[in-house]
């Protein structure tokens, strides 16, 4: 049941429009309700072959042999393909961005560096000739101690999980092995505060689960050129990533998508579409490579798991002055998407609340497992659990109603947000009230009369002063530039220098006024 | 032994297009001589409607019938360049190149429909009809078909436009975290009610009540197809997901839809959804994008609803039984706090 609240911000609106704001069948309803939507596994080509790809057992094992020998004799097989045979085996996706260094092989080389990570692919006249000739396949593997908790990944002495990261993060600007959010200081603000409160929560993964698996069908085209169907979310991301591992201008494929049976996110990365154009380009047949339901569940990349701890500050009064998190991003065996999911996070700081004192520091952290990458919600939804899980406590701690206390902190109009920006077009305020109207909360008559638009601003928009860190050495700027021009390297474009921030003030007293000071983390209470 | 009811509550916002920035869209659109328009996106619709909602604005800043315009999409040889259908940015984003390009070809269409007329361009409107008439005097029309022919046949002009929407990219400050993430945010609070079984850890959704801003519907049923199914995956991640039970224990991975649960027809609830639209100076019509947020408040409002109903905080996705059993027997059993 949907209801539109016209009464609410009509001032700001015209309402009186003719196509926009009604309820218009969809365009491609007719195709879907009758099932002549295509998808890309609707173009069954002419001589098509199929590619399956034999993937790592291991976690984490070193490559010493790989015999094909007996695989390559077996029936129906055209073609098996090695690390050695994609010609940029390396890539990551957001070099397109010039964000990151290439990590990710598109077939294991020296190494697998997750359970299920790609070792080689088998081209062959059915998915059966493929599988059989992939049981012939012979690896030795020499098995590697393995790390899958994002805190001992980070401890001196953990394998290495990726050597182009050899501490396990990835690293941002060039120095830190995190991002940074100051704004204001919080250790002020937990010194000042009547109750601190401090949690660890923790998000598994979570797999997108679509109805169609990841998967693309290429084949050769007139003049050169490959055509390839695909079930990406991003066509272009695709190309230009197949244009780079493939080392061929990008015109010189022509990729038709449509219809997607549902991404989430999970078909950003580019999974199949290189090595069935690689299939292609060494066969000269089309070549369809789709996951299986297993592979797209525990290998196809899921949403990754966050683990966060919160420290919090607020008075009896209700107002939340201090607030500082910590949080790991497990990105798996490979950087894909998390790093950028990182700064997303790190910007959404600390939810749409206005508290003077934000400290953050959010990691992207290599582990053993299968890389994770975008998902509805990107580098947000953990977050807003955990800080929503929060809010409740801290309502709950100082006695105050929940809804109340998220109206009472509520970020407005004017007020400046911990990213140092103003915050414009808010309507949390209004959301709540709504929400509990509609759920028959009952709120205070004061409560009801507050609005985004008003009492923002002022001493909110102020910066408090925040105190300088020591900066570390800057390292050698080690960025690489793909653009979409394969234009020649630009130079690593740094940030203006900002002006310092001013210098700290006298450490505050340690709290003696008898504040509650209640942490899961150490697992300690006291007053 | 017994079922205990609960609400909790939480309240979100969230950051419209890719964050940082630097994604464009870009939009072609053109009439053929029937004056039946075409917009060309290499843009890909997941099932959330992209093509009718690019539509309804092509349509709209056109001045023509929705009818009169197809949105074809997904195609790198025929359509220009989009970053791609992620981070709810598909109606601002890829919206707003639309926009730009539906206006160029309005403006060349109105041109031509002048010179048919015999008017100044700027004298006349369009009807939503199919018609270009002079203001004030309705009479003194002509179809959008006819203009496209005279465009066509007689005047030698192109009815089409091109349109692209970039937010520049933004720096991050390295020692602050300082940056321009996003140039909107949608907004939303839920209300979740559960029924918690003490005897075997299971939490069964009751109703939800919601309240979200998106800027402008652009269309409505659409909105609610979005709102309706995330919660709904609001739901599953809360509950039910993920395909590391044991985390960060890899073990006992799900290989399928027999081991990998969901909620089925069973387990969802009745959902209470109002929209509130305070449009977006950037966004087109003020829309932002209901698209990835609309999961999000579902989660910890289940989370402290099970806290109101039974006493224990589930700090750890998915909450599932096991863990919902052995924090209840861990304090001794059931805490019901005030119902409210």
């Amino acid at each position: 049941m949907l209801e539109l609240r016209k009464d609410i911000f009509a001032d700001e609106r015209d309402d009186n429009l003719k196509e926009i704001g009604k309820g218009t069948q969809r365009q491609d309803m007719l195709g879907h309700v009758t099932g002549t939507s295509t998808y890309f596994d609707d173009h069954k080509l002419q001589g098509m072959l199929h590619l399956k790809v034999l993937r790592s057992p291991h976690a984490h094992a070193r490559l010493r042999r790989i015999d094909t020998m007996e695989a390559e004799r077996s029936s129906g097989v055209r073609r098996i393909i090695r690390g050695a045979d994609v010609p940029r085996n390396l890539n990551t996706l957001l070099s397109l961005i010039n964000f990151g260094k290439d990590d990710e092989p598109s077939l294991a080389v020296d190494k697998v560096r997750y359970k299920g990570e790609p070792i080689v692919a088998i081209v062959a006249d059915s998915p059966r000739e493929a599988y059989e000739a992939m049981s012939k396949v012979r690896v030795d593997y020499e098995p590697l101690a393995a790390v899958f908790d994002v805190e001992e990944a980070l401890k001196p002495g953990a394998p290495v999980v990726n050597e182009v990261y050899p501490k396990n993060t990835f690293i941002y600007h060039d120095v830190y092995d995190h991002q940074k959010l100051r704004f204001g200081d919080v250790e002020r603000g937990f010194a000042e505060a009547d109750h601190v409160l401090e949690q660890r929560y923790q998000m598994s993964p979570i797999e997108h689960a679509p109805t169609e698996t990841n998967g693309s069908i290429a084949a050769p085209d007139t003049n050169g050129r490959y055509v390839v169907y695909t079930s990406t979310q991003a066509l272009f991301f695709s190309l230009d990533t197949c244009a780079k591992i493939l080392d061929v201008p990008s015109n010189t494929f022509h990729f038709i998508g449509g219809t997607v049976g549902g991404g989430f996110g999970g078909k950003v990365d580019t999974l199949t579409e290189p090595l069935a154009i690689l299939g292609a380009m060494l066969t000269g047949r089309p070549v369809r490579y789709q996951l299986g339901r297993e592979e797209e569940m525990q290998f196809g990349s899921p949403r990754g798991a966050e683990r966060i701890y919160i420290k919090d500050g607020v008075m009896r009064d209700g107002r939340i002055v201090a607030r500082k998190i910590r949080a790991y991003f497990d990105s798996g065996a490979y950087t894909r998407l998390s790093s950028y999911a990182v700064v997303k996070c790190v910007a959404h700081l600390p939810g749409p609340y206005t508290i003077p004192n934000v400290h953050g520091d959010v990691y992207c952290v290599f582990t053993n497992r299968t890389p994770a990458t975008a998902m509805r919600g990107f580098g947000v939804t953990a977050m807003d659990f955990a800080l929503e899980c929060q809010m409740d406590k801290l309502a709950h701690l100082i006695g105050i109603d929940p809804m109340e206390f998220r109206i009472l902190n509520a970020y407005r109009d004017g007020d400046m947000k911990a990213h140092r920006r103003e915050a414009k077009n808010t309507a949390l305020i209004e959301c709540v009230q709504v929400a509990a109207e509609k759920a028959k909360w009952p709120l205070r008559e004061e409560v009801k009369r507050m609005s985004s638009r008003k009492d923002g601003g002022g001493s909110r928009a102020a910066i408090s002063p925040t105190p300088r860190e020591p900066e570390p050495q800057r390292a050698v700027a080690s960025q690489q530039r793909t653009t979409y021009d394969r234009a020649p390297p630009a130079p690593i474009h740094e940030p203006p220098p900002t002006a310092p921030p001013p210098p700290p003030r006298p450490q505050a007293p340690s709290p003696s006024h008898g504040a509650t000071r209640f942490s899961s983390v150490f697992g300690t209470r006291r007053r | 032994m017994a079922k205990h009811r609960g609400r909790g509550i939480a309240s979100i916002n969230y950051p419209i297009g890719m964050n940082l920035g630097g994604d464009p869209s870009q939009a072609l659109v053109h009439s053929n001589p029937s004056g039946k328009f075409t917009v060309s996106l290499s843009s890909i619709d997941l099932g959330q409607g992209m093509k009718s909602v690019t539509r309804q604005i092509c349509a709209e800043t056109l001045g023509v019938p929705v009818e009169d315009v197809y949105v074809d999409t997904a195609d790198s040889d025929t359509g220009p360049h989009c970053m791609g259908s992620f981070a709810s940015r598909g109606t601002h984003r890829v919206g707003n190149a639309v926009m730009a390009a539906a206006k160029e070809a309005r403006g060349v269409m109105m041109e031509a429909a002048a010179e048919e007329l015999e008017v100044n361009a700027a004298d006349l409107d369009t009807d939503g009809r199919g018609n270009i008439h002079v203001k004030g005097a309705p009479h003194r029309s002509i179809s959008t078909k006819d203009v496209a022919i005279a465009a066509q046949f007689k005047q030698g002009k192109t009815i089409s436009g091109r349109g692209i929407f970039l937010v520049p990219l933004s720096e991050v400050n390295p020692e602050t975290g300082e940056m321009s993430p996003a140039t909107c945010y949608a907004h939303a609070c839920l209300v979740a009610e559960v029924e918690v079984d003490d005897e075997t850890g299971e939490v069964a959704m009751v109703r939800m009540d919601s309240a979200y801003e998106l800027g402008r519907a652009l269309n409505p049923r659409l909105v609610e197809q979005q709102l309706v199914g995330g919660a709904w995956m609001g739901i599953s991640h809360a509950l039910f997901e993920t395909p590391e039970p044991y985390y960060p224990d890899p073990a006992h991975g799900p290989r399928d839809f027999v081991e990998y649960l969901m909620p089925g027809p069973g387990d969802i609830c009745p959902h209470d959804i109002a929209v509130l639209e305070r449009p977006a100076a950037d966004g087109p019509f003020g829309a932002k994008g209901p698209g990835e947020m609309c999961a999000n408040p579902v989660l910890p409002a289940v989370a402290n609803a099970i806290f109101n109903a039974v006493g224990v905080r589930m700090d750890e996705l998915p909450i599932t039984p096991e863990k919902v059993l052995r924090a209840i027997k861990a304090q001794g059993g059931a805490r019901p706090q005030a119902r409210r």
